[in-house]
């Protein structure tokens, strides 16, 4: 069974991406990686990642997570995280990368920041 | 009488379902030792960090070599060795990930997930010739003082031989 489903609508002109299960390394991340390169690829730039049913994420998961970002930013989008779990939470703070990421907690607020 | 001392060694292909065998299987010794399930994830986060290393970095994905992981139960601690057939590396050597030039940097944040994770953690020479990590947890029932994933309590008499 896959580690990670993902799930992407559109909303104004931006991908809201729902992710649930484990991104870590293996499919997990495969998968993360895949879904924004197609993304990019299909020239949508506007990029949310809805986390609200990650329950798990390892430095392989985190490591994903930068890639995308970085990669969406380099095409001068912008990606955006939603509903992070408490786990999730916690890493991003430990390992500082809550100052990287803008993340939201509600998403008609996330959408209404890409404007 | 000291309580005795538990012991289980397997050695581990290089391959990715590694890491998630190795990851159940010390969260099941951890849970059976009575860690609660934050701490059990702790544990569970830091083995499979401490897998991908010795696979991806140690072993360099090649499947001829092995990764070899011995559980010990003490009366006292839980302690992990993850060992790979690399080159070995030293501690010291590891970029720091929250350094400002390394905060977008898409690796090097599994150590620094051990020893945050995890009341004790070295890295040592390996007897199979690469590296071997080390990393203890306290018990719960003597571990009140144990740190609560955001410290850093790395190194100590988890490792008494501490070249690196």
């Amino acid at each position: 069974m896959p580690s990670l489903f993902a799930t992407t609508r559109e909303f104004s002109g931006i991908a809201i991406v729902d992710l649930s299960g484990r991104i870590s390394l293996g499919d997990g991340s495969a998968l993360l990686r895949k879904t924004v390169r197609d993304l990019l690829d299909e020239g949508r730039t506007k990029i949310i990642l809805n986390l609200g049913d990650v329950n798990y994420i390892d430095s392989s998961g985190i490591g994903e997570l930068v890639s995308g970002f970085t990669a969406v930013r380099n095409r001068g989008g912008e990606l955006k995280l939603l509903n992070l779990t408490k786990k999730v939470n916690d890493l991003l703070q430990l390992t500082k990368l809550f100052t990287v990421f803008e993340v939201h907690n509600d998403e008609s607020a996330a959408v209404r920041s890409f404007t | 009488m000291a309580p005795e001392t538990k012991h289980l060694e397997v050695t581990l292909d290089t391959h990715v379902e590694s890491v998630n065998l190795a990851e159940e299987m010390c969260v099941r010794v951890a849970e059976a030792a009575g860690f609660n399930e934050d701490e059990c994830y702790r544990i569970g986060m830091s083995v499979r960090e401490g897998v991908i290393n010795a696979f991806h970095y140690g072993n360099q994905e090649k499947p001829e070599k092995k990764i070899h992981l011995a559980i010990e139960l003490t009366g006292e601690r839980m302690v992990i060795h993850v060992m790979d057939e690399g080159k070995g590396f030293r501690l010291n050597d590891v970029p720091d990930p929250l350094a400002e030039e390394n905060l977008l940097s898409t690796s090097g944040r599994g150590i620094f997930l051990m020893k945050a994770f995890m009341d004790e953690f070295d890295v040592l020479p390996g007897r199979t010739g690469g590296a071997e990590l080390v990393m203890a947890k306290r018990l719960p029932l003597l571990g009140s003082t144990s740190n609560n994933g955001n410290g850093n309590t790395a190194s100590s008499d988890a490792a008494p031989h501490q070249e690196a």
